[in-house]
């Protein structure tokens, strides 16, 4: 546990395991990246996401709420409460946008 | 977290009511490879039957109480493998190097792997090896269509065994087994009759196992060449009764980490329940090996990572059995969702 924060250091995400055993700068950079472009998903639902201290994340909705996820798979169900719809990548909606963003 | 491959393998061994797990697991204890062996027992029923025939094969068997693992043991089975952690450390039982858990019939086995791969402790001391789920040749078929619980068994398995097939002909084998590899083409299927004394690898190979993880990565591949691709098995692996289907997608082009863990995150929060199993082998950016991946509903290993590629396909595949959902939703969504770093991934049939 972080003595100033008291973040408790949590388990290896899944999603953090892209190669056997990453340097730390580089993991730095992936976190950097997955924030970027989970940032062009999560603006469809009004909210956005920022890496904090390299151990978890913020997401915050237009109006200010903010919550505190430590991982990819924790996100959605917390974005799902601060914007009151459902996050869905099968949903229409969804990936016209995305699709259009692409191209 | 410790490194994953040096964790105590759990394997569960499940499958419906009366058929044939308990002989099985006789069997397969009699391997000198399964020695070391720690037996779980989740029983229906105030006796115990199955433990006391379990007694006489691993020394080490401990009767879950409380009935079925899926809606009420969790904490006794986190308990059971904690305790067995303490005995071990304290030298009270021989030091075991494999877990099986025996469900109950109409168990869920996904509950005991999320309590394998998320419960705090365990996590740390266990890791979730294969899925073992045996299908009675006289019944499974009716069982398959009228139960939802034997659909699911059978769609999360990693092995498939065909019991009690010296009760029926050869064609009602033959056509259970046809319908079975279409409901979970990844999975290794094979009859009881098949079972020799090396059959103790059906429990002990897997992908974090350095020895078995070649065999592993072979049957996967086998599995998607022979029918995961095939749009005409697509069409029939439905199961009517459940909705459960299997197909599979392949990638031209190496799919990006990021996009891919974004997209599967968010669909395993929405539709973790319909998406019974995941098994992929990526071409992943910016990495030089394949990537394993490997879900079973919401929960996914750790990924494994192999040294090289085991032929010259380095095409990503990936293969899905889901229910309720169309392999067309599925496609275009993980393909708007890579497109936001690739442009134009390609997909194949």
């Amino acid at each position: 546990m972080c003595s100033l924060c008291g973040m408790l250091g949590g388990q290896v995400h899944w999603t953090d395991r892209k190669r056997p055993a990453t340097e730390a700068h580089a993991q730095w950079r992936e976190r950097q990246v997955r924030v970027r472009l989970v940032n062009t998903v999560l603006q469809h639902y009004g909210l956005t996401l920022a890496e904090w201290s390299g151990t978890s994340y913020v997401l915050s909705s237009r109006t200010g709420r903010t919550a505190i996820v430590d991982n990819l798979s924790e996100l959605w169900g917390h974005a799902e409460r601060l914007c009151g719809r459902r996050c869905d990548p099968l949903d229409e909606q969804l990936l016209v946008s995305l699709e259009h963003t692409s191209r | 977290m410790a490194d994953y491959t040096v964790l105590t393998p759990v394997n569960i061994l499940t499958g419906f009511l009366g058929s044939g797990k308990t002989t099985l697991l006789q069997r397969l204890l009699t391997s000198p490879q399964l020695a070391d062996v720690v037996v779980l027992v989740n029983e229906l029923g105030e006796i115990g039957l199955d433990h006391h025939l379990l007694q006489n094969v691993a020394e080490s068997t401990l009767l879950l109480e409380n009935g079925c693992v899926c809606c009420a043991i969790r904490g006794d089975l986190q308990q059971a493998l904690r305790d067995l952690l303490s005995k071990r450390m304290r030298g009270d039982i021989s030091n075991f190097r494999r877990v099986v858990i025996e469900t109950s019939g109409l168990a869920d086995p996904v509950p005991i792997a999320y309590t394998l791969l998320r419960e705090p402790v365990i996590c740390h001391h266990y890791r979730l090896s294969t899925i073992l789920t045996t299908v009675d040749a006289v019944n499974g078929m009716a069982q398959l269509e009228t139960f939802a619980e034997a659909s699911k068994q059978a769609a999360v398995a990693d092995r498939l065994i065909l019991t009690k097939t010296d009760l029926v002909d050869a064609d009602s084998v033959n056509t259970l087994a046809a319908h079975l590899r279409r409901l979970n083409p990844s999975a290794l299927l094979l009859g009881s009759a098949e079972l020799d004394a090396d059959s103790g690898r059906l429990l002990i190979d897997d992908i974090y196992d350095a020895a078995g993880k070649p065999r592993e990565i072979a049957r996967w591949l086998a599995a998607d060449d022979q029918g995961g691709r095939d749009p005409a098995l697509e069409v029939l692996a439905h199961n009517h009764t459940h909705d459960i289907h299997s197909f599979s997608l392949t990638f031209e082009q190496p799919l990006d980490w990021s996009a891919f863990g974004i997209w599967s995150t968010m669909l395993l929060h929405r539709h973790g329940g319909d998406v019974l199993r995941i098994k992929a082998l990526l071409n992943v950016a910016g990495v030089s090996t394949p990537v394993l991946v490997n879900g079973v509903q919401h929960l996914v290993h750790p990924p494994s990572h192999l040294d090289a590629w085991p032929n010259g396909d380095r095409r990503s595949r990936l293969v899905f059995i889901v229910r309720g959902l169309s392999r067309a939703q599925i496609e275009r969504s993980l393909a708007a969702f890579t497109a936001l770093v690739n442009p134009q991934p390609t997909v194949t049939a």
